[in-house]
């Protein structure tokens, strides 16, 4: 996929041509935000659909005034790419760090055009690991343009100019010409060949700590976000599901709804019921009055305690292989000193602050959709079907997402919207937006899971192999997709080949993938959310099995530059090793989620009735290279408490086949009150891929997964007893045996 | 009718008394910057300040808002000037997704009218009414302190 985006780029970028008002406009994709030391960013997100008459191809635009505008396709959803990727542009154009625009590519021209864009899917950490080589490639060539332009001009050797400052510079004379008074010129110009791009040690910006260029618009209520737009004669509308995933729905009684105020319409679905209004509030009202009969199936009779007892009883198996390295099983046999244990987790909710919403405008021939996503190209073809239109009769507006996590990939809130606009005939914008609890019972939820880990240690504490029984929930099976030889990598992270420690030298993984009627889904960090709690908690359970100090034990584990260069600087800045009073304790947890690898010390304090308080978290991260430490120092601190909340409060339960949990008063989350104190320090090895070029890491996610570990490990330094399941909030720490 | 009197200008509403505040500000009035999130006052994301003190604008009823100055985050600047709550979010870089800025600033700005050296255990016990899913708390923590140092 990753390659498919990329040839495509290249071929854009090696296009140019003058925009009808002299702007040079070049190829590359980019994602998008703006602010006030830098510029105002629009509260809008989005490209014009139409081809802009200052600009005739696709990705960059240079105006006469030299400002430049990025288009992105990359949603801005609080990862902060809309920032970075700009910077990397800067980095090769030379040009004005305060006068760039992002705004979201255009989705139609995207499916008009041959898909120029690429996938437009924002997941995964990818954001600047997938982009950079065409973000830099577009600011090199257009670079290379206006210094011939300019050498032209001046009748000079091009080598004699340089860019700088948003300036072409004569060297000999000092003469220098802005790049808005070059475009026209050098729109015109068709290089030979593509200019080379910077290597990491020629980056004079990137690198550097600079500000987002959306915290002005977010710090004063102006970004719009899919739950703000307002379009004339709007309408309004509040659904909900049938509580049990996949049920239908059976009957509607509207009596008591029958004259209220605002009430429009009535709207049932094969599977939901929605009613339309003139406020949102008067929609929501009335729906919560209905009375609705649903039929739930044979799910209706299930319930969480059913699953959890199904995922331990298939651990036994068979499973599928999906990791052996030499011979664990046998190592595990002929061991004298076996250590086992049982891990399990459960559904998780994303629970975006935002709830999901979508806003749509229906017509004969064009449907126009606003809405912030992580996959608008993908979700305006789902629209199109849904509508019975051509995808190019579809005009996606991106706005911007009030959190992600991976919720907001898959539109079940547009086809939502779609569905009740076509089924009400509603020719009128319509904003369908979910209640809190409607979000909350229609999730895709992070899958649960159950695991059994044997380790074998010999005599000398030395960790002899790693064998894992796992039963998870598959995403890609949920989502619809095949999964023809029983391996779901994403149900992998953290337990197969993505682990941090490359001197286990017998490793076995058998998996099963095994899905209820729940729907499950990407939740930030995806498998390492489970996974790397169960096995960081057990590489702790062995190193105190084996009498190892537990950072000293994974270092012993591997020799990648990677993951010592995080455990270095996690001893160097936590203090490790170091007495803690009684009550006290440190855990550690070392992980390698979507390209980075991610350390984290927690400290806590255990009361005397098992209450746990998490003072402070060190975190380390090796992502190679990265554009602005300050932006990924806060994907580091969010990142962590998001994984926090898991660890603590997280749970869905499931009875009658439904969602218990509705709203912020049961599925609790991490509040300022509980929120550590944080110290992040990047420790950053560089380096090349396979293919020779500069590694970029992804930062988004590898914060997320290594929390729970080290505060369970902290908790077992402080009491002597092993958190096996999660959520804490479950356990009654002083009812739990010390090991 | 339902008047209401927001960022220091009066609107006429013709609404029932019991739409919560947020509602009619969001789509009777048009000012978006106010957030829904929860709709039963666990989340803070639609808190506005009424006579100054921080209200959550989902659970409080236009009637009871009558006769009260309502400020939203539209009105927090004054003459084109970000209050000092603002300008230390954005010097610290607090916003990640940013949905639920609005009602950190204005239970922020609350705690400083209040008390204008918070510790960090005033900030945690008047903020802790206010989630942030992206994990911001450092940072908000942090900008508190910058604004209160400023005042």
């Amino acid at each position: 996929m990753t390659r498919r985006t990329a040839d495509l780029s290249r071929r854009q970028i090696l296009v140019t041509s003058a925009t009808l008002t002299g702007g040079l406009a070049l190829g590359l994709f980019i994602p998008g935000a703006a602010r006030a030391a830098v510029p105002e960013l629009e509260a809008r997100y989005w490209a014009n659909d139409a081809p802009d008459p200052n600009e005739v191809n696709a990705w960059v635009v240079i105006e006469p005034d030299d400002s430049v505008t990025l288009r992105s396709c990359m949603a801005e959803m609080g990862q902060g790419t809309g920032s970075g990727l700009p910077m990397l542009l800067a980095e090769e154009l030379e040009c004005r760090w305060d006068n760039i625009k992002v705004e979201f590519a255009s989705v139609n021209r995207n499916i008009r055009e041959n898909s120029l864009y690429g996938d437009m899917l924002t997941a995964g950490s990818r954001g600047i690991r997938t982009t950079w080589p065409y973000v830099q490639q577009a600011g090199a060539s257009a670079r290379e343009r206006l210094i011939q332009a300019a050498a032209a001009k001046w009748k000079v050797p091009a080598k004699d100019c340089e860019a700088r400052d948003s300036k072409i510079f004569h060297k000999p004379s000092g003469r220098s010409l802005r790049y808005g008074e070059l475009v026209k010129d050098a729109a015109k110009i068709t290089l030979a060949a593509e200019p080379a791009i910077k290597t990491p040690e020629q980056f004079k910006l990137v690198g550097t700590r600079k500000p987002r260029l959306d915290s002005a618009i977010k710090s004063t209520g102006k970004a719009t976000y899919g739950i703000d737009m307002r379009e004339a004669d709007q309408l309004y509308a509040s659904i909900m599901s049938c509580p049990v995933f996949g049920g239908k729905l059976v009957s509607v009684d509207d009596s008591a709804i029958k004259g209220a105020r605002g009430i429009k319409q009535v709207v049932k679905l094969d599977d939901a019921v929605a009613v339309v209004a003139d406020n949102y509030w008067r929609a929501n009202e009335a729906l919560k009055k209905l009375k609705v009969t649903w039929d739930g199936g044979a799910a209706a009779r299930t319930d969480s305690l059913m699953f959890a007892q199904e995922y331990r009883d298939a651990l036994d198996g068979p499973l599928v292989t999906a990791r052996n390295d030499g011979d664990a099983k046998a190592a595990i046999a002929k061991s004298a000193h076996v250590v086992e244990a049982v891990y399990e987790t459960p559904l998780l909710a994303h629970a975006t602050m935002e709830p999901c919403n979508a806003t749509v405008h229906l017509q004969d021939d064009r449907l126009d959709v606003w809405m912030g996503s992580q996959s608008a190209l993908e979700n305006a073809k789902m629209a199109a079907k849904e509508a019975g239109l051509k995808p190019e009769q579809v005009y996606f507006h991106q706005l911007y997402l009030g959190g992600g996590f991976g919720r907001r990939t898959f539109g079940d809130e547009l086809r939502h919207a779609v569905r009740v606009a076509k089924a009400g005939n509603i020719r009128q914008p319509l904003q369908l937006l979910w209640s809190r609890e409607q979000d909350m019972h229609a999730d895709r939820y992070r899958p649960q899971s159950a695991i059994r880990l044997k380790g074998a240690l010999t005599p000398d504490g030395k960790l002899e192999a790693i064998f894992i029984q796992s039963v998870c929930g598959s995403i890609a099976r949920s989502t619809g997709r095949a999964v023809p030889d029983g391996i779901d990598f994403t149900s992998l992270e953290g337990i197969g080949p993505s682990v941090p420690y490359n001197k286990i030298p017998n490793w076995y993984t058998g998996q099963l993938l095994k899905n209820t009627h729940v729907p499950v889904a990407y939740w930030r960090s995806v498998g390492g959310s489970q996974n790397c709690f169960y096995l960081e908690s057990f590489i702790d359970e062995l190193a105190h099995a084996a009498g190892k100090d537990p950072l000293e034990f994974r270092r012993s584990l591997t020799d990648r530059v990677d993951s010592l260069a995080v455990l270095n600087k996690l001893a160097e800045i936590s203090g490790w090793g170091k007495p803690m009073a009684a009550g006290r304790g440190r855990g550690i947890s070392l992980v390698d989620n979507h390209e980075a690898v991610g350390g984290q010390v927690a400290e806590v304090t255990v009361g005397p009735s098992g209450e746990v308080k998490v003072d402070r978290v060190f975190a380390a991260t090796d992502a190679y290279h990265v554009v602005n430490p300050n932006l990924v120092d806060a994907q580091i601190e969010g990142g962590l408490i998001f994984g926090m909340t898991a660890m603590l409060y997280g749970e869905i339960t499931i009875k009658n086949g439904a969602a218990v949990q509705s709203n912020f008063n049961d599925y609790r989350m991490v509040r300022i009150n509980d929120a550590p104190e944080t110290v992040t320090a990047l420790a950053l090895t560089g380096g090349k891929d396979k293919e020779g070029k500069p590694k970029w890491g992804g930062v988004g996610e590898c914060s997320t997964a290594p929390i729970a570990a080290a505060i369970a490990n902290a908790i077992f330094a402080a009491t002597g007893k092993r958190i096996r399941s999660l959520p804490f909030k479950n356990l009654k720490l002083t009812e739990l045996a010390s090991l | 009718m339902v008047t209401l009197k927001v960022n220091g200008e009066q609107h006429d509403l013709d609404i029932e008394a019991e739409m919560p505040l947020l509602w009619a500000l969001r789509t009777e009035i048009g000012l978006t910057g106010t957030k829904y999130g929860c709709g039963i006052a666990q989340c803070g994301a639609c808190t506005v300040l009424m006579d100054g003190r921080p209200v959550r604008s989902c659970s409080l009823p236009v009637s009871g808002a009558q006769g009260h100055e309502i400020t939203t985050i539209e009105g927090l600047s004054k003459d084109g000037t970000l209050n000092k709550v603002q300008q230390a979010w954005i010097a610290e870089d607090v916003p990640q997704c940013g949905y639920c800025q609005s009602g950190q600033i204005m239970s922020a700005t609350a705690l400083l009218n209040r008390t204008p050296n918070p510790d960090d255990s005033d900030i945690d016990a008047a903020m802790a009414g206010n989630i942030c899913r992206c994990g911001t708390y450092v940072r908000i923590r942090r900008a508190i302190r910058r604004a209160a140092a400023k005042a």
